[in-house]
Order: C-alpha cells, then sequence, then structure tokens
C-alpha cells in the first residue's frame, strides 16, 4: 500500500494506482476528457493535469502512478492554470454550436468550461473543419468538427467490443476520428461509445433532436431483451420514451448495454401497438370494451375446458414476460384443470424434463465470467445471442483466460480464443463427448458408458487439459446447446465434464427472464411447448409471443394454432399471422409501461415500475390476468399489487431466488445419430429475437438485421452443384422459402445455415432439423 | 495482390517480431507495399491488414500518420522539402518556393508529365544542413539553394 495525500486529505491506495484512481478514492474530482475507468490510459486529452510536489511539470493524474509519500494539488495555483491552458487549447478548434448540439446539457466539454475554462476567448482565426461521416443507422456522425480527439470511441471498439471499427487517421490538427473507407460501424455494442463521448462528437441518431436533456425524466428499468438484465435507464418525455441508457451496475451489466437494448424503444412508440382488445366475431374483427373481451375469453375457455377436459387447453408465453405475468398465467391454467404450459418455445428436446434438480442457470455470478481462467462455450452465436456475456468474457481472455468455444458455426466471437470448434449440430453432443472423454483420459478416469467409440482429436484433449488446470473454470450451454434437438445429451454431458474437471456449468439462458420462469414453476405438467401443437389443443393463450418467429417449427405451431376454435393472442404489438389465427386480441403492457420482474440468468431479482402510461387501452397482463382470474371464479387472485404477485411466486425480500441447480439425475448418455443429408442451423438474428426489437426501424437498418440468406460453405456448395448468388428454394416439411445463396465457409459441411426469427423463413420448420435446398 | 518477392520481404519483416505481435511489422510492410505499387492504394492498406491480422483502420492509422506513405500516385521522382521551423528559418522556405515556380505545381501535385510530385515534409534531422530535400523517401539532399536545385532537377531524368 502507498499513502499519498491530494488537496491535504490522506489516502491508502494499493501499489500500481494511480493519482486519478487515489482522487477517486478519496472523492476530489479532477476534471478530464479521455480517461475512462474501463478503458486504457490514454494521457492525451491533458485536462486532468495536477500539480506534484517535487515534479516541476503539472502532471496528468490519469497517467500518473502514485509514490509512496506523494502530494498531490489540483486546486493550486500551477494546477489551476495548466488545466486554463488545456481548457483554452481544446476549445480553438471546438464550434460555438452549444445552442444547436445535441448533446447540449450533458456535455462533459461544456460542463468543464464553465468549471475550469476561459470566459472568452482570445482565438481569432480560422476553425478547423472536419467533414462528417455516417457509419450506419444508430449513429450519427455529423458534426465531427465537435470532436476533441480523446480516442475513448477508438479505445471501447479495440478493448471492449472487440474489433476496431473506429480510428484516428492524419496527424496532428489534421486529425479525425473516421472509419476505414467510411464503411459502417457494425458492432452490436456500438452505441456505448455515444454514450463515452464527452461532446456531441457522436450522437445517437434515432434520438437527435427529439428532445433535450432536462426535459426528460430519469426512470430505472431492467432490459427484457437476454438473460443479463442489463439495468437501464428510461428517460421520458409526456409519457413517450425518449431515450434508453445503461444504468451503471457492477455486477450486471457494468456501464454498457447492447445496441438492442439501447435502440429498441423505438418500437413501443410505433403505430404498430395494439392499443384497443379486440373480439373477432363471424370473421370480422370488432373493437370492444375490456369486459366484453375478458368475458368472451372467460366463457370460451370454461366452455371448453367443461367440454373436453383442461387438456384441451395450452398457454405458452414469451421468456420476456415477467415473473408476475407468467405466474399468473400459470394459475389460470392450472384453475382450469390445463398442466399445458411452457415458456420454452424454441427448445425441441424435453426429454431432460422433470430430471433436473432445480432452476437452470448460469453457475455463477455474471461478474465471476472476467476473472474465469479457463472456460468452454457449448453451442452459442455469443456475441449476437449475448453480447454482455461476450463483453465479459472478452475481457477473461484478455486477462490470460482459456476461452474455448464449440459450436455450429464458425462466427467470431471477437475473443482470444484457445480453441475454437465447429461442427454440424448433430455432431456436437458427439464433439462434447470427446472432450469429456479426453477429460477422463487426462485424469485417469473411467470414460462414461456411451462414450468408449468416440475419438478424441487434439483439440478437444487441449479444452479438456484448460478445464482440468488450476483457477477459475466453467462451462457454459449456449442458446444453440438449448435449442438443440440433442440438448439434454449437452446437458448430460456438461454436467460430466464438470463433475470429472471441478468446473461449474451453466446455461446462458434464452430470454430476459428464463430463469424467472423456471423459479415461478411455470413449467408443464401436461403438454410441453412442443407437444401442445404437435397434439392439437382446442384453444390456446399466447402471451407475448410471436409464434410463428419465436417456436423451434413455426410449421407445426401455425397449424396448430390455426385449427383451434380459440387462440388468445395476449401482446403488445398488432401482428398480421395473429389476425388470421386468433380470436381475440388483448393489448399487454410491454416492460416499460408495467411493475414486474426479472430474473437474470445468475438467479438475481430485478423488480422495476413502468416509466410510462400504458398506451391506448393496453394494460398491464399481470391485472389482465388478475381480472380474468376473477371473471373465470378462480380462487386467490385478489392481489393488490404486482410485488404481492412477486412475493407468491419467489419469496419475500430475497435478493436471488432459490432453488438454482444445474443437477441432472437418471438420464444416461446416450449419443444421438449422426443426421445424414443437408442439416439447417437456424441462428435467432440479434434484432430478431423479440417483437420489440423486429419493431425498431434504426436496429432494422443495421447489418445484423439483414433479410436471411441461405448460407454454406464452397465445398457443400460445389457437391451440391450450386452456384453463389442465385436464388434458391429451401424446403422443410410442408414449407419452402426462396432465398438468396451464399458462400460462408463458417458454416460447417453438410449444413445450410437459414436464420430463424425472420418473417422470410417463418414458413419452415425446426431449427436444427433436416433441410432441402434446390435451384428456384 | 503482392507479388511473391514483396510477399517474401514481410514474411521476413513479421519474423522479426514475436509471433503474437506481428502487426509490429506494419510501417515496414506498407513501406514494402508502396515499393511494389509505387504508392498505397486503400486495397493494398487492406491487404496489408489483412497479412498481419489487424484491423483495416488500424493500419489506415498508421499509413495516414507517416507523410513517406502516398495515399495518391506520385511522380517518378517525389521531392519532399522540409518546411519544419529550423528548414524554414534558414531558406527552406524559399527553397520550396523556388522549386513551386520551377516546376509550375504546388505542394501535393503533380507535374503534367507525371515526372515529379512535390510534398511537404517533416524534420528529417539535419537542421544544420538545411534547406534540405529527400528524393523518394531516399536519397537526403543537403543545402539546397537555387543553384542546388537546378541541378537536382537536371539530374533527374
Amino acid at each position: 500500500m502507498l499513502e499519498i495525500e491530494i488537496d491535504g486529505k490522506k489516502a491508502e491506495v494499493p501499489d500500481g494506482s494511480t493519482v486519478m484512481d487515489a482522487a477517486q478514492q478519496l472523492g476530489v474530482y479532477i476534471p478530464h476528457f479521455c480517461y475512462h475507468k474501463k478503458l486504457s490510459i490514454a494521457a492525451n486529452c491533458r485536462m486532468c493535469l495536477v500539480q506534484v510536489e517535487k515534479a516541476p511539470k503539472p502532471l496528468p493524474a490519469c497517467a500518473t502512478p502514485v509514490t509512496n509519500g506523494m502530494k498531490v494539488f489540483t486546486h493550486s495555483e500551477l494546477a489551476v492554470k495548466a488545466q486554463k491552458g488545456v481548457m483554452e487549447f481544446l476549445l480553438i478548434n471546438h464550434p460555438l454550436d452549444c445552442p444547436i448540439c445535441d448533446q447540449g446539457g450533458e456535455c462533459q466539454l461544456q460542463d468543464l468550461t464553465v468549471g475550469y475554462g476561459p470566459m472568452q476567448s482570445r482565438y481569432s482565426e480560422e476553425k478547423h473543419v472536419v467533414f462528417h461521416k455516417n457509419v450506419g443507422p444508430l449513429i450519427s456522425m455529423e458534426e465531427m468538427s465537435r470532436c476533441i480527439h480523446c480516442t475513448r470511441c477508438v479505445r471501447f471498439g479495440q478493448e471492449i467490443a472487440g474489433v476496431m471499427e473506429l480510428g484516428m487517421a492524419n496527424r496532428n490538427m489534421h486529425s479525425e476520428i473516421t472509419t476505414f473507407l467510411g464503411r459502417s460501424v457494425d458492432s452490436e455494442l456500438s452505441g456505448n461509445m455515444i454514450d463515452l463521448c464527452p461532446v456531441g462528437a457522436l450522437t445517437s441518431k434515432p434520438f437527435r433532436y427529439t428532445a433535450r436533456t432536462w426535459e426528460l425524466q430519469r426512470r430505472r428499468s431492467v432490459s427484457p431483451h437476454d438473460s443479463v438484465g442489463a439495468n437501464l435507464v428510461v428517460q421520458v418525455k409526456h409519457d413517450t420514451v425518449m431515450r434508453v441508457l445503461p444504468y451503471e451496475n457492477e455486477a450486471v451489466n457494468e456501464c454498457w448495454i447492447s445496441d438492442k437494448e439501447r435502440f429498441a424503444y423505438q418500437a413501443l412508440n410505433s403505430d404498430q401497438r395494439l392499443s384497443q382488445p379486440m373480439v373477432k366475431q363471424g370473421g370480422a374483427w370488432r373493437e370492444v370494451d375490456w369486459n366484453v373481451a375478458l368475458d368472451y375469453v372467460a366463457h370460451g375457455l370454461k366452455d371448453l375446458a367443461r367440454e373436453h377436459g383442461g387438456d384441451a387447453l395450452a398457454a405458452l408465453a414469451a421468456p420476456q414476460c415477467t415473473v408476475e405475468e407468467l405466474f399468473l398465467l400459470n394459475k389460470i391454467m392450472r384453475g382450469l384443470g390445463s398442466g399445458n404450459i411452457d415458456f420454452r418455445a424454441r427448445q425441441s428436446d424435453f426429454s431432460a424434463d422433470g430430471k433436473g434438480a432445480g432452476a437452470p442457470w448460469l453457475g455463477l455470478p455474471l461478474a465471476d465470467l472476467n476473472d474465469l481462467d479457463a472456460a468452454l462455450v457449448v453451442g452459442s452465436f455469443l456475441r449476437k445471442d449475448h453480447p454482455l456475456i461476450a463483453q465479459r468474457l472478452r475481457q477473461a481472455a484478455k486477462k490470460g483466460g482459456k476461452i474455448s468455444l464449440l459450436s455450429v458455426t464458425g462466427d467470431d466471437p471477437l475473443i482470444n480464443l484457445h480453441q475454437q470448434v465447429t461442427v454440424p449440430p448433430s455432431r456436437l453432443a458427439a464433439a462434447l463427448g470427446a472432450v469429456v472423454k479426453a477429460a477422463a483420459e487426462l485424469k485417469g478416469a473411467a470414460v462414461a458408458a456411451g462414450l468408449e467409440k468416440i475419438m478424441v482429436d487434439a483439440a478437444a484433449k487441449a479444452i479438456a487439459q484448460s478445464l482440468l488446470a488450476d483457477g477459475k473454470r466453467a462451462i457454459f450451454l449456449g442458446n444453440a446447446a438449448t435449442q438443440s434437438p440433442a440438448a439434454a445429451q449437452l446437458h448430460a454431458l456438461a454436467q460430466e465434464l464438470a463433475r470429472l474437471t471441478g468446473a461449474t456449468f451453466g446455461f446462458f439462458g434464452e430470454g430476459g427472464n428464463t430463469v424467472g420462469a423456471y423459479a415461478a414453476g411455470v413449467l408443464p405438467t401436461g403438454a410441453n411447448a412442443r407437444q401442445m401443437f404437435a397434439q392439437p389443443r382446442r384453444a390456446y393463450v399466447l402471451m407475448g409471443i410471436e409464434p410463428e418467429l419465436d417456436c423451434a417449427d413455426p410449421q407445426l405451431a401455425l397449424g396448430a394454432l390455426r385449427g383451434a376454435s380459440l387462440v388468445v393472442f395476449i401482446s403488445a404489438f398488432k401482428n398480421e399471422q395473429a389476425l388470421e389465427y386468433a380470436d381475440v386480441l388483448l393489448p399487454m403492457a410491454p416492460f416499460t409501461e408495467t411493475a414486474g420482474t426479472f430474473v437474470n440468468s445468475e438467479g438475481r431479482i430485478q423488480s422495476f415500475n413502468g416509466v410510462a402510461k400504458a398506451r391506448g387501452d393496453s394494460r398491464p397482463a399481470w391485472k389482465i390476468l388478475r381480472v380474468l382470474g376473477n371473471v373465470l371464479n378462480l380462487d386467490g387472485f385478489a392481489y393488490q399489487s404486482s410485488e404481492a404477485v412477486r412475493d407468491e411466486a419467489l419469496g419475500q425480500g430475497k435478493a436471488f431466488v432459490a432453488g438454482l441447480d444445474n443437477g441432472l439425475n437418471g438420464l444416461a448418455i446416450a449419443l444421438p445419430p449422426v443426421a445424414e443429408g443437408l442439416q439447417r442451423i437456424a441462428d435467432v438474428p440479434i434484432h430478431f429475437a423479440d417483437p420489440l426489437a423486429r419493431r425498431a426501424p434504426a436496429l432494422q437498418q443495421t447489418g445484423d438485421a439483414a433479410a436471411p440468406t441461405a448460407r454454406m460453405c464452397a465445398r457443400t456448395l460445389g457437391e451440391l452443384g450450386l452456384t453463389a448468388g442465385d436464388t434458391v428454394k429451401v424446403r422443410q416439411g410442408g414449407g419452402e422459402a426462396l432465398l438468396p445463396l451464399a458462400v460462408d465457409d463458417a458454416v460447417p459441411a453438410g449444413c445450410l445455415r437459414v436464420a430463424a426469427g425472420h418473417p422470410d423463413t417463418a414458413s419452415l420448420g425446426g431449427m436444427f432439423d433436416p433441410i432441402f435446398v434446390e435451384r428456384a | 495482390m503482392f507479388s511473391a518477392q514483396t510477399l517474401e520481404k514481410f514474411a521476413r519483416e513479421v519474423g522479426k517480431y514475436p509471433a503474437d505481435q506481428k502487426q509490429s511489422a506494419i510501417m515496414a510492410c506498407l513501406a514494402h507495399a508502396q515499393a511494389e505499387k509505387g504508392w498505397l492504394p486503400a486495397e493494398a492498406i487492406e491487404a496489408v491488414a489483412a497479412y498481419l491480422g489487424m484491423a483495416p483502420i488500424a493500419a489506415w492509422e498508421v499509413a495516414t500518420f507517416y507523410n513517406m506513405y502516398d495515399l495518391q500516385p506520385v511522380g517518378k521522382y517525389k521531392i519532399t522539402v522540409c518546411t519544419n521551423l529550423p528548414c524554414a528559418l534558414s531558406g527552406g522556405y524559399h527553397a520550396g518556393e523556388y522549386l513551386q515556380q520551377k516546376l509550375g505545381i504546388g505542394y501535393g501535385e503533380t507535374t503534367a508529365d507525371g515526372k515529379f510530385t512535390l510534398k511537404e515534409g517533416e524534420c528529417m534531422g539535419a537542421c544544420g544542413d538545411a534547406p534540405v530535400f529527400i528524393v523518394n523517401n531516399r536519397s537526403m539532399c543537403s543545402h539546397m539553394h537555387p543553384e542546388q536545385i537546378d541541378k537536382l532537377l537536371e539530374e533527374c531524368e
């Protein structure tokens, strides 16, 4: 420990600390622009100059290591003079356009000019002009003359996003931030650069000129988009969400959010919102009052249950629904005598059901991801499924952690990987089996039954070795593993690998509230998400879900829904397909307009309040379901608040849910047969993964939202005698889609990559099932 | 993109650094690329970046930072005049003007016959010999007063 005195206040700081670290510990503010605690030190803005005793010149606090007994003065004459001088230089080329600048009112340069700058400029020469750039639909770089060259955005790309897209071209006064040849910035974390920019050079394109920061009310919320449960600040003006920013929570999202979380709010204000309950009568849709709609639903469900038994009803909800919504839907279904309820719409293998010891979860706190010494991720489109988990693993790899990826495509996770193994989906279990066998052999333990015949290759051995070494180690099953037809086998194999190596194992989790749904017990005792469509029911209740895009097999789901006599569609948005098969549309409030709770993948219970009034006649779904429970005369629907529902679902006053356990009992390892013929690999593109993102115009203009293509490697392309660029007809079951064919050597041989979750491919079948392709 | 000889030179440069620090060879590789192409088109910069496993924009930063890299085609003889302060005070400014007048082009321009390109350069570390020129990034010319300049231009065939 080192002793330091700043402005007369004494502190002890660990070796290697900088003066800036010590100042922060003491609560002394040192002005700065380029310094950011999450980024490397650049020391190029010189704003943090301070006086250090015995130093002949002022020194930058961010880059000066503390020495024992150091005395620092941040307000001495020398320090103030230095700060004033730096401020004057920074302002020389900075335009005086604050009144028309979107950053006005939340600008560090503006604030520090007031605090530390000169009152008047002595500079009367011409200012330097930097041309504007177009880097895509999210970040506006229209006024690059405002840039003060702090390079925070550049360092963010290199260090946090893992891809350097912005850089500083040229030298001295000609320096400018730009992309290579005017290309777009495509990182899924790019929006954070807007937050990092201390001036108005990088601003939010969708938000520009729509509101001033002081007009906005800041309200806290939680992201429903992925299992991290990023904490949000939702900024509201006149009950309209204008902007979403990260709320700093080191344990969850640090100070970052993904672009999806940042820009999906546009959907909340879109004209695609469902705002009035509607009932289909004689084939025509009619807007009705809530009591009419709920009476209709209650009668319909009750009659069908009476005539055909509770098993004739089924309910499917999205994993982005709150704990309260899922819990009440479950209670209603049970009350009607139906055990057919599920939230795992994309899952296709349910053979682990009933064999699990508890709610599957991440297996360790999110914050521990950064410090892993070794990790194996199985079956994941890591960056697109879980941008912030990928970010944490990237940091772990940077610290020397050996991160390996065993998945179905060779997509670059922008992590310095230890090993990357890419296999067709039907071989995923065998490839994980090879790692299990390698670990057993290295340890001298018995090889689990069922794995005798597997060949162990060098990569499997290297992964096993990394997991057997000392330190913190973990094995994770990603979305593609959960959605795989061999999900239960992968689960069992991961458990075996964890047992052999002593590593923890867990699941990334698909939705924002997957763990919450498990914890609230919203699991089928009757038909699961697949069975409820495979054996069609008479009535369906759908909540927050769009079956043609969100189900593992949309064909199967739509077939069953079209044949049902009652489909209740509870949604925040209109849906063309639902107009055809549904009988009642109930407008529910999205997460910003309801109180609720999400449980993230580490089991953290995060409750939030609505930040805006519900649009039109839409209502929080927990209230809709409470009233429906009452109309149905079911017991136990007298809740006064969403908190009462939550406490009943999860228990009172808890920070983490109980019953988290990834253990799986009584499932023997038996590798699935290797599939013959062409297999489909379906990812869920990041901006098509949930109903909100699908309707956010800015997100839909990004590269990540490009219409799906049929992708295969050059070898498979040659074997099938097809040509890239052709339009091909892809077929699964009775459905087909016309897609452009593209070469992608990240796709393993014998596979065709066709994204799910997109209208263009909604007519197709299972995500990892056989698929046929021919010239159109 | 590059000839076998140039690729061999790339490999030799990369070999000078630890295997995980290939991008240390960026400046040398860009120089070899420029030697082959005569200048540095963006595609060449991107190809060098790909060769070294770095982001194209990172290579672009380097290529635009140093003024010995030519991002536009140049003439047969590229004359770079030092206009930094010591040279400028010792006749560099006038030498530059004289040269511009003789060639009929300004800084950053190339003569119509494609023979000469004129550039402003940064300190070449020979302030005692001011005014200083450097021709084609390789040959230094000291004490460049008008008569020397005339001689230099005559020598350039």
